[in-house]
Order: structure tokens, then C-alpha cells, then sequence
């Protein structure tokens, strides 16, 4: 168990360095950030002094070891755009992008399971048939599209919902959170229905095909035998029994929804860590979206170490396939 | 296997031709499916002919007229004379015209990527499953560690190093999409290396390759097709996202996603058509595909056969 465990830390370690010089050397290659800062009438020397206060003039390999070495005290580097450590301005906008990624998850949660249990226990009904016809279009259709879609409707038409940025927020325990204020909730709907829509068409099929898995078996037929009445039935023994996978894919989901983020924040200006790795690729600031990547590449290694461990705890024969091979 | 089933693999493979016809028929119960398949044919056409069915090169400057900068759809181009059924753009072009041309760039993006990345997975797949052990286990264990990284954040990063382009395009999609490949490939050719004319043709002396590729791929082919096909729909989904993001194709080469994302500045002061209908237009293709992919996988699944 234990060798288990320590081989799947030193796989997710070895992750996390390739990932980190790929995402370093790579990121070097794009065009000198010198260029975007400096103002044309820099003189050479003047141009010199800021390479060199940037430590942009030494080899790469050097400025890779420094930014290990940086990066293991939690210095990323300070962003050419801010003037602020990057690390700083990303964490500042954890909290705005993980509310918008737990809200969405929740909704996909609290929608896509009853719409999935009813498709698995009515399958050939026309609601059945329309929920797993409407979640190809929930799998399909772009997040950028949807949430345009939203404004056009919700926000240009009717104009009931504001179509960009975060509503006032509210501290709670030195974290801002908008959905506590009806005008935060607002602002935090359409781009969290935007993000969770996908993530629902997920849970619709997973929640129907557990059901129609559960269904058959012993336990529901005693169930029924013993003259538990049908609610019962499915919101207790059929719950519980189709939660297991469901829970398991939402955790491994979530680095997902982080990432999708990106592309929702962007579309609704939304604060968070995406519309800053969008704005900082645009403006070259190296610094920032190094930061970024390293620390969503960390997260999703965790993320899978995590749900890994756990599953070898759960199911012995995970590992024991890993060990032989 | 019993008698029935015995009977019905000989029917099916019996005769080539029935057995097409067995499929077209299967495909035709849905209803859905074949509304998929018209929509998606109609699309092909369109983006094929684009330069024939469209009313005005988009792309030819000389054609557009600074006048009719963001018309309403329906309105009469001055000079052109063109009707413009839905509007035009910011740079006086007409809508229906460049999402045509739109489709173009966004469905080759796709079927391109989906092609070459079915080539290099199907080939790497079935590497690791033909000779198994260390090898196996090297490139598994790449493709699942890639396939833990969501695929728009593997597409962002490489197109933030490389630039943009239709051709960086092409190469993003293809690294982000080639491991769905091989784990189908190798999911299948796992079942089919064990079988009696797998060891037939060792025993025949056959080199690797031709086994590999020969005997093997042909019946690993329905479960790559049916990826082929989602695929397809993915990939003109992430061109457009990525595009919508700023960091997929030029403005030389406007996809749909790029249309999208030049009328969205225009969205909120209620010019929704610049935006709108390029944005239905990926819609139904993406949609259409995957209605087609859909129904594919359940006709193509065996353990679905009734």
C-alpha cells in the first residue's frame, strides 16, 4: 500500500518537473517581452539595463534553475505588466474563479442527477428520449457559445442580468464571495449556468447509466419485494449506489472546470485566474502565465493523485495490477 | 456461441452488399440521425462550393463597399446591389458570405486534425498493444497523463508558444486529440492481437508491419470511426474556442469561431447578427456531426445489436 502511495507521489512529481520545463522552455520561445515594455525611444543602454534588471541576458537553462529555485519559495517571478509578484496576482483571483467553478458544479449537480435518474428509470419516455437528446447539445455546443447565447437573451433582450463582470462581494472569513449579495448573484448566474452546462450533460449520462446499471439488481428487487414504496426505493438504495461514480468524475472534473473558466471569464469578464492568462498571453507577461500553468498543472496532478490513492484504498486490485506491471 | 448467433455472422458476413444495406437501414431508424446526416451534407456541400454558392468573395477587398459597414440583415448594398439576407460586418462584409467562407476554414481545421491525429493514434496504439510490456506500459501511461490535462488548456499553452496560424492550429489539435486515438486503438487491438488469424498469420511468417496493419487495423476500424466522427465535432469546437480566445486562426483566414469573436464587441450594442449567425452556423455543424457520431456508435456497437 504504502509503495503503492509513494510510487504514484514520485510519477506525480516527475509530472510536474517535465510539465515545468516544457512550459518554461516553451514559453521562452515566444518573442522577447523586452519589446512590448521598452517605449521606441529607449536608447541601446537604456534597453540593456531593463534586460538585464529582468535577467532576460543569461542563457536559459540559468533562468530556468533560478525560477526552480524561485518558484520552491513561492516566487514566480514578478509580472512585466503589474510590477507584482506573479504569484500574488493570480492568488488574489483564486477565490473569483473557484466560487464561479464550485457554483457551477453544484448546479451541474443538483440538475443533471435528477435529470439523469429520471432518463434511466423512463427510458423510452419522450422526457427520457428529449434529456439524453438535450445532453448532446450540452456536450457539443462550445462554452463561448453558450454563454453568448446567454447574454444575447438574458442580458441584450430582456436585459434581467448584467452581461460582464463581478457583482460587490462580501468577506466571509477573508474571502470574497459575491453570491451572499442579490446584485453578486446576478453577475454570478449567467456565467456559472455557461460553465456548468457541459458538466451537466456529463452527470445526466452518468446518473442514467448507473440507474440503469442499479436497476436489475437484487437489493432493488428486495427492496421492492419487501413493499418499500417506489420513492423510496429510488431516492435511497438507487441514490446511493449511482453517487460512487458520480462523485468520482465531479472531483477529477473539477481541475476541468478550472480550466474551462478560462474561456467563460473571458466571454463575461469575469475577474478570475483564466481572463488573466488570456490578458497575459496577449500581452506576452511570461512571468504570469508560467505562474498560471504551473499552478493548474499542479493542481490537476494532485487532483489525479488523489482520486488515485483513494481508489486503490477502495478497489485493492488497482494496485496490485500496477505492482505486477 | 450458439447456433443463432453462428447464423447470424454468416448472414453478415455472407454478402457484402446486403450487409451495407443492413447498415444504412440500422442508421435510418433515427429519426435524429438523418436530420444529422442532411444537415451535415448540406454543410460539406457549402463548404465545398463555398466560392460558387456564396454571393461575395469576402475576401476580395475590392468587392466590399465601405458603406454598408454593419447593415441589418435584409438590407440592399448601395452599390453592390447585393441583398445582404444577414447583414453585414464592420468591414461591410456580407454575412451570409463569410460564414460560408467561415465554414470552410472551420470544417478543414477539423477534418484535417481529426485524419492526421487518427493516423498517428491508430499507429502508436496499436504499437503498444501489438507488442505489449515495457512498451505497452511507456506509452499508456504518456497518453493517460496527457489525457489527465484538459484538452483547451494543452491547445492554450501550445498556441500561446507557437503563434498564431492555420497551420499552428492543425498542429495544436493534433497533439491534444492523437491519445483518444490510441486508446481506442489499443483498447481494440488488445482484443483482436488474441485472435486465430492473428496467430495464422505469425505462423505464416509475417513481418510485424503487415500484420499490424494489414490484419489487425482493418478490424479495429468501427470504434476509430465512430471517435473519428465526435472527434470531428471537437475539433471545429476547440478551433473555434481557441479562436474566440485570440490565439487560433489570422483575420486573413476568418473561421466561424473568429467571426463570433469579432461580433461579440458589437453584441451588446445590439448588432447581434455579426455575432449571432455565425454562432448558429457552428452550432448546426457541430450538432449535425454529432447526431451522425451518435448514432454510429450505437449501430457500430455490437453489444447493442438486437
Amino acid at each position: 500500500m504504502l509503495v503503492y502511495i509513494i510510487r504514484r507521489i514520485m510519477q506525480a512529481a516527475f509530472v510536474i518537473v517535465v510539465m515545468s520545463v516544457l512550459v518554461y522552455v516553451g514559453i521562452f520561445l515566444v518573442g522577447s517581452p523586452v519589446d512590448i515594455l521598452i517605449n521606441p525611444e529607449m536608447s541601446e543602454a537604456e534597453m540593456e539595463a531593463v534586460t538585464k534588471a529582468l535577467g532576460l541576458d543569461r542563457p536559459i537553462w540559468e533562468q530556468y534553475f533560478i525560477f526552480v529555485g524561485n518558484a520552491l519559495q513561492g516566487d514566480m517571478g514578478k509580472s512585466f505588466v503589474f510590477g507584482q509578484s506573479a504569484i500574488k496576482l493570480i492568488v488574489e483571483r483564486i477565490p473569483a474563479t473557484m466560487e464561479l467553478a464550485i457554483i457551477s458544479i453544484i448546479i451541474s449537480l443538483v440538475i443533471g442527477i435528477p435529470l439523469g435518474m429520471y432518463a434511466g428509470l423512463r427510458p423510452d419516455s419522450v422526457g427520457g428520449r428529449s434529456i439524453m437528446a438535450g445532453s448532446i447539445l450540452g456536450f457539443s455546443l462550445p462554452n463561448f457559445w453558450v454563454g453568448l447565447m446567454l447574454i444575447m437573451f438574458f442580458a441584450v433582450m430582456v436585459g434581467w442580468l448584467p452581461a460582464a463582470g463581478r457583482g460587490p462581494t462580501v468577506d466571509v472569513l477573508g474571502i470574497d464571495v459575491s453570491f451572499l449579495s442579490l446584485e453578486g448573484l446576478k453577475h454570478l448566474i449567467l456565467p456559472a449556468i455557461t460553465l456548468a452546462l457541459s458538466k451537466t450533460a456529463l452527470v445526466v449520462r452518468l446518473a442514467r447509466a448507473g440507474v440503469r446499471e442499479v436497476l436489475p439488481m437484487d437489493y432493488i428487487k428486495f427492496a421492492r419485494a419487501k413493499g418499500l414504496p417506489r420513492r423510496r426505493v429510488v431516492s435511497v438504495h438507487v441514490l446511493k449506489n449511482i453517487m460512487i461514480p458520480i462523485v468520482t468524475v465531479t472531483g477529477l472534473e473539477l481541475g476541468s472546470v478550472v480550466a474551462f473558466a478560462v474561456v467563460t471569464e473571458t466571454v463575461f469578464a469575469w475577474p478570475g485566474m483564466g481572463k488573466l492568462l488570456i490578458d497575459s498571453i496577449g500581452n506576452l507577461d511570461r512571468p504570469v502565465v508560467v505562474a498560471y500553468l504551473m499552478q493548474i498543472v499542479f493542481l490537476l496532478v494532485v487532483l489525479n493523485l488523489i482520486v488515485d490513492v483513494l481508489y486503490s484504498i477502495l478497489d485493492p486490485r488497482v494496485r496490485l495490477q500496477e505492482q505486477k506491471a | 456461441m450458439t447456433d443463432t448467433a453462428l447464423q447470424s455472422q454468416g448472414a453478415e458476413t455472407g454478402q457484402g452488399g446486403s450487409l451495407l444495406r443492413r447498415f444504412a437501414a440500422e442508421f435510418a431508424e433515427s429519426k435524429l440521425a438523418l436530420v444529422g446526416l442532411v444537415g451535415f451534407a448540406i454543410i460539406v456541400f457549402i463548404a465545398l462550393f463555398a466560392p460558387f454558392v456564396a454571393p461575395q468573395d469576402p475576401y476580395d477587398l475590392a468587392s466590399l463597399d465601405i458603406f454598408d459597414v454593419r447593415l441589418p440583415p435584409g438590407s440592399v448594398g448601395q452599390e453592390t446591389g447585393i441583398t445582404y439576407w444577414l447583414g453585414t460586418d464592420a468591414q461591410g462584409r456580407d454575412m451570409l458570405s463569410a460564414i460560408m467562407y467561415g465554414l470552410r476554414v472551420s470544417l478543414f481545421v477539423g477534418a484535417v486534425s481529426a485524419v492526421v491525429s487518427l493516423i498517428i493514434g491508430a499507429a502508436v496504439g496499436l504499437t503498444a498493444a501489438y507488442f505489449g510490456g515495457r512498451v505497452d506500459s511507456i506509452i499508456m501511461r504518456i497518453v493517460d497523463i496527457q489525457l489527465s490535462f484538459p484538452a483547451i488548456l494543452v491547445a492554450l499553452i501550445l498556441l500561446s508558444i507557437l503563434g498564431q496560424g492555420v497551420d499552428k492550429v492543425l498542429i495544436a489539435l493534433v497533439i491534444v486529440q492523437w491519445a483518444y486515438y490510441a486508446r481506442t486503438a489499443r483498447g481494440s487491438a488488445l482484443v483482436e492481437r488474441n485472435r486465430e488469424y492473428v496467430e495464422a498469420a505469425t505462423c505464416l511468417g509475417l513481418g510485424h508491419g503487415r500484420i499490424m496493419f494489414r490484419h489487425i487495423m482493418p478490424n479495429c476500424m468501427p470504434p476509430l470511426i465512430v471517435i473519428v466522427t465526435i472527434q470531428v465535432a471537437d475539433a471545429i469546437a476547440l478551433e473555434a474556442t481557441l479562436s474566440f480566445l485570440g490565439v487560433g486562426v489570422p483575420v486573413t483566414e476568418p473561421s466561424l469561431g473568429l467571426l463570433i469573436s469579432t461580433g461579440f464587441d458589437y453584441l451588446l450594442s445590439g448588432k447581434y447578427w455579426i455575432s449571432v449567425f455565425p454562432g448558429v452556423a457552428l452550432a448546426l455543424a457541430i450538432v449535425s456531426i454529432n447526431l451522425v457520431g451518435d448514432q454510429l456508435r450505437d449501430v457500430l456497437n455490437p453489444r447493442l445489436k438486437r
